[in-house]
């Protein structure tokens, strides 16, 4: 195996793109190094990206939205108030993940390109509509983060392509998100059903929404249905009640051993109804 | 398989080894550095035996590489006690008999010294949950958490 420790993300790019073998990139490493030791991914060329500067920085854009780096952890984002404050849906999911210790290495956008449906981090993302910045060898795109997973561990990363930031778009006014997780003890284990609703309010109407939700599907998977039935209502019991039969509704789950399909979907309509009563607190600026 | 030149700080020493690049941390902590107080239980992540700081962070050395830690500062055990002078919370493991067989024991120091360099007086929930990435199978935990909640209080100059 080579290690390599690009500058840029360009010559990130460049050296997958010049790789024949198995490429893995590196930035927390707390999938890819376990990976390895259990012999399921043998890379010929390891490229650690985290010496490329701007890669552990989270830092606000001009528009005012955020850019995260891909090495960025979660202990890191955890103790950033500003944003935190902007987004706090997303924060709760990363810091789900795994322990202390893996919370000083684990990044969002490792969390992302493992492609797991139970992600804990990318609900939250995608209810925030963020986007990833991809650098290839002919430049930049920019995508959304739902189109990133294809299936389990499957992205629609190209081969000489390396995800160099995520960016948030600004939070603005009277807004608010969360994530929610059901597990069946109290840490330390991988979502059954996750749930993740990101509300703006206007006066006490809900004027825009979005529903995310994870391990009920071969991906994370937007609900638009679910959104639409909160939007232009105040999040009474009934809107609540179309909330949670909407997300039950798109779920597309397997039975296995973390749960079976009908608890699931059971579950579902549960969290995206308590998600949407803990974002709106937020949005209300409680 | 070409070795790598790595030149670090290991517990305030400057330290310079040759690591296999698939070599972990722990392993190159351990084998080329003779720093056997971090254990490996799991290799995977889960068990936390291997704790370290990196950076003043705490992560698991099974999952960093050694070629990863060129320039960084790593904080093991070993740099725990101050000569023959226990740190508190290594005195108060004895104390309250928070270990057995022992195997899980540095870790569960190096963790908890990190929560008490940044949480000074931690409630049993807030101990409980930050150490719940390090196993014990020996003691249930009871013991270890009293432990590190008394070594709080003896830092903090209280009485428990």
């Amino acid at each position: 195996m080579r290690y390599h420790r690009p500058m840029t993300f360009e010559d990130a790019a460049g050296l997958a793109a010049a790789a024949s073998g198995v490429t893995r990139y590196l930035a927390g490493g707390t999938d890819v190094l376990v990976q390895m030791r259990a012999g399921m991914v043998q890379p010929d060329d390891l490229i650690d990206l985290k010496a490329i500067p701007g890669a552990s920085d989270i830092t606000r854009t001009e528009d005012g939205g955020w850019r995260i780096g891909v090495a960025v952890s979660g202990a890191q984002l955890g103790a950033h108030e500003a944003f935190r404050a902007d987004w706090p849906g997303v924060v709760e999911g990363l810091e789900l993940v795994g322990s202390t210790q893996i919370q000083g290495r684990a990044t969002l956008t490792g969390n992302l390109c493992n492609g797991s449906p139970a992600a804990d981090s990318v609900p939250g993302l995608v209810a925030a509509g963020a986007t990833v910045e991809i650098t290839g060898t002919g430049g930049t795109r920019s995508v959304a983060v739902q189109e990133i997973p294809t299936g389990p561990g499957k992205t629609s990363l190209k081969p000489g392509e390396v995800i160099s930031a995520i960016l948030l778009p600004p939070r603005g006014e009277h807004a608010g998100d969360a994530y929610l997780r059901f597990i069946p003890r109290t840490e330390m284990d991988i979502a059954v059903v996750g749930c993740a609703v990101s509300l703006r309010l206007d006066g006490d109407t809900v004027s825009e929404a979005r529903v995310v939700l994870g391990a009920v599907a071969p991906t994370v998977m937007l609900v638009p249905e679910a959104a639409e039935a909160i939007i232009g209502t105040t999040l009474d019991e009934a809107a609540l009640e179309a909330l949670a039969s909407a997300a039950s509704a798109a779920c597309n789950p397997i039975d296995d051993k973390r749960g079976t399909k009908v608890f699931r979907i059971e579950v579902a309509g549960v969290l995206a109804k308590r998600a949407a009563r803990i974002a709106l607190t937020r949005a209300k600026g409680a | 398989m070409k070795k790598t030149h790595v030149t670090t700080k290991v517990n305030g020493d400057t330290v310079e080894f040759l690591a296999d690049p698939r070599a972990s941390l722990l392993d190159c902590l351990r084998d080329d550095l003779g720093l056997t107080g971090s254990k490996e239980g799991c290799g995977t992540g889960d068990c936390g035996a291997c704790s370290v700081t990196l950076d003043g962070t705490l992560v698991c050395s099974c999952l960093v590489l050694g070629v990863e830690v060129e320039g960084r500062e790593i904080g093991t055990i070993e740099g725990m006690a101050d000569g023959q002078e226990l740190h508190p919370l290594q005195r108060k493991f004895i104390e309250h008999a928070a270990l057995q067989c022992g195997f899980c024991t540095p870790g569960f120091l190096v963790a908890a010294k990190v929560l008490l360099e940044q949480n000074p007086d931690p409630t049993e929930t807030e101990v409980r949950y930050w150490l719940a990435g390090n196993l014990c199978r020996c003691t249930g935990y009871d013991k270890i958490v009293r432990a590190v909640m008394d070594a709080a209080a003896e830092m903090r100059q209280e009485a428990a």
